[in-house]
């Protein structure tokens, strides 16, 4: 059931009417029930997956709490008959015990979502390994990535780890804790929530609030309008470019590029403004995944804005300990004494920036698209630390910081540089996206643009119009929402105004959303992820 | 402390890390600043800051993370 389908408004109407009509402390149940229905509607055996995620995790957690119990309990008791020693000796034993319960649990969610995400495509590799010997093949498996799994594993592996730190105890009821991984807003594409910021949210009642319905509504609108006005239309423009190398070179690339960044912004935050819309409209504030990201005038700074939960997830869960693990202070303390001071104390924390960026590409996708598309983010990211001297002489001599037109130059810059990385995602493979990167220089010719080339993509004239005009709107919402929040500046705008914006945003949607005859929208993109 | 204040004015020589209070609220610290940190507090006090430890509290100032190593330093 898509967010942008007949039969999932239909949903959401019910379940909003639902949800104020009972009692508070039911309406956990409620939202229980209405995610596991929202699921079993992408297949049952997708229901049977997140289910045994849900049990091993929830059952490892609560292991992992009553150790902490015990320990806290025996510590107690024994607080005068024992040495300092002895209570480490027995802290120790203790974790040790909490650490097997946390690896298993961890290789058991991870593994599922490892074999069904990555069992075909190590086979490919195999493959065509298998091919250069003039071996056998080995055939695919039959199997189908359950949706949102990528994006509920996460969640529930970092409410595992937070429990084994000692972050907060574990949740003790098991439907509590289904909720939390499977809250049917953000089950699909995130955002990757943490536990001590949703979960009393989830559980407490909520009353009615007509501001918070008005908003939450009005956000649902903005996403339905990025995500049918905006991404939808364009999206022919892309497929005709990425799915035709040999047709489509030179300056048709860099326009690809470009459509491409525009169509999976649109696509991505429209997506969380349902998700946060909706939630809002349930009394509940998620954590906003995206901070105007094509504003950055970096690589990393682009990266502390975009899917920001994400990006979060694998700081806190995969960066900080990796970097910091005794494997990595040996190599930091063998790189110091073989390269000196300073290049050695560069090597653990570029070496855990590779595994980061090599597990986000990998997470993204099933392929050497996402692989070679994480390494590439990785490589600007060092490239630029190492740049930073260069930078600081640069400043020195030019006076130029924080004038606009530098700004400008930055932002332009790191725009350019992110949609060149990311049509890695829709080219065929990463041979054809490397043989059109170079095109962009080789087979550069302004003109094969005008005289009617723009028009042979898919759009016409009428569909340009509807896109430049939904483009200026996007752009002027983020221009404007960098003093704070558009939805409560026009709250606090006359009534007439206000509901002519609402009707306009709504009428837009109508007339100008991308449908067709038996139209039931596109997939979003990051569903797939 | 001192020692402390020397490993973060390496860092960022244009930080005034005596009063700075919101070091990471701030976004002054970057991820690669607390790793950074942390393998020179390794260095320097001998002590190991555990994952669990990184919290925006703890870095948020000098002498917060003055603190956690003095913190540390006790529990070994």
């Amino acid at each position: 059931m898509l967010f942008t389908s007949y039969n999932f408004i239909l949903f959401l109407i019910a379940v909003f009417a639902l949800y104020y009509i009972i009692p508070g402390k039911y309406q956990w149940i409620l939202l229980l029930a209405a995610s596991f229905v929202f699921y079993s509607f992408s297949g049952w055996d997708n229901v049977a997956y997140i289910t045994v995620t849900i049990i091993v995790t929830y059952l490892g957690a609560v292991r992992i709490g009553k150790l902490y119990r015990q320990q806290e309990e025996w510590l107690k008791e024994n607080r005068e008959k024992l040495s300092r020693e002895e209570k480490k000796a027995f802290r120790e034993r203790i974790k040790s015990r909490q650490k097997k319960c946390l690896v298993f649990c961890l290789l058991f969610d991870l593994g599922i979502l490892a074999v069904l995400k990555y069992t075909n495509f190590v086979i490919s590799n195999i493959n065509s390994t298998a091919r250069l010997f003039n071996a056998g093949e080995i055939s695919f498996l039959d199997i189908a990535l359950p949706l949102g799994i990528s994006f509920y594993t996460f969640q529930a592996v970092g409410y595992l780890v937070d429990v084994y730190r000692g972050k907060y105890p574990p949740e003790e009821n098991l439907g509590k804790f289904a909720l939390f991984v499977s809250f049917f807003p953000q089950l699909v594409q995130g955002p990757i929530s943490r536990f001590d910021d949703l979960g009393k949210q989830l559980y407490e009642g909520h009353d009615f609030d007509a501001k918070n319905v008005s908003l939450g509504i009005q956000r649902i609108l903005w996403g339905f309008f990025k995500k049918l006005v905006i991404a939808d239309r364009i999206m022919p423009v892309v497929r005709t470019i990425t799915q035709d190398p040999d047709t489509y070179q030179g300056v048709f690339v860099l326009v690809g590029m470009v459509f491409y960044a525009v169509q999976l912004y649109a696509d991505f935050t429209g997506g969380i403004d349902i998700t946060i819309g909706i939630a809002e409209v349930l009394g509940i504030r998620l954590k906003e995944n995206f901070e105007r990201p094509f504003f950055s005038k970096s690589t990393a700074e682009y990266w502390r804005r975009w899917h920001i939960t994400m990006g979060t997830w694998f700081r806190d869960y995969v960066f900080y300990p990796v970097s910091i693990s005794n494997a990595m202070m040996k190599i930091s303390k063998f790189s110091r004494e073989k390269f000196g001071e300073k290049t050695g104390k560069k090597v653990p924390v570029y070496l855990s920036t590779v595994i980061v960026w090599f597990a986000t590409g990998i997470w993204h996708g099933a392929s050497w698209n996402f692989v070679v598309w994480g390494l590439l983010n990785c490589l600007v990211i060092i490239v630029s630390q190492e740049l930073e001297p260069f930078y600081a002489w640069f400043h020195n001599r030019f006076n130029v910081r924080g004038k606009f037109l530098f700004k400008l130059f930055q932002v332009g810059r790191t725009f350019l540089l992110m949609s060149a990385i990311r049509i890695l995602d829709v080219y065929r493979n990463v041979p054809v996206t490397f043989r059109m990167y170079a095109s962009v220089f080789t087979k550069w010719n302004l003109k094969e643009l005008f005289g009617g080339a723009l028009l042979e993509l898919g759009l016409s004239r009428a569909d340009y119009f509807v896109l430049l005009f939904g483009i200026i709107i996007m752009i002027t919402v983020s221009l404007v929402q960098r003093t704070g929040s558009v939805r409560e500046k026009m709250y606090a705008r006359h009534e007439a105004i206000r509901y002519a914006a609402y009707a306009g945003l709504f009428i837009a949607i109508i007339v100008f959303g991308a449908y067709g005859i038996g139209y039931d929208s596109n997939q979003f993109i990051y569903n797939q992820f | 402390m001192e020692a402390l204040i020397k490993i973060l004015e390496e860092l960022h020589p244009d930080v005034d890390f005596r009063n700075e209070k919101a070091l990471i609220d701030d976004k002054i610290l970057d991820s690669f600043d607390i790793i950074s940190l942390i393998t020179e507090i390794n260095e320097e006090y001998g002590v190991r800051i555990p994952v669990d430890e990184i919290v925006p509290e703890n870095f948020n100032s000098a002498e917060a993370i003055y603190k956690l190593i003095q913190k540390l330093q006790d529990e070994e």
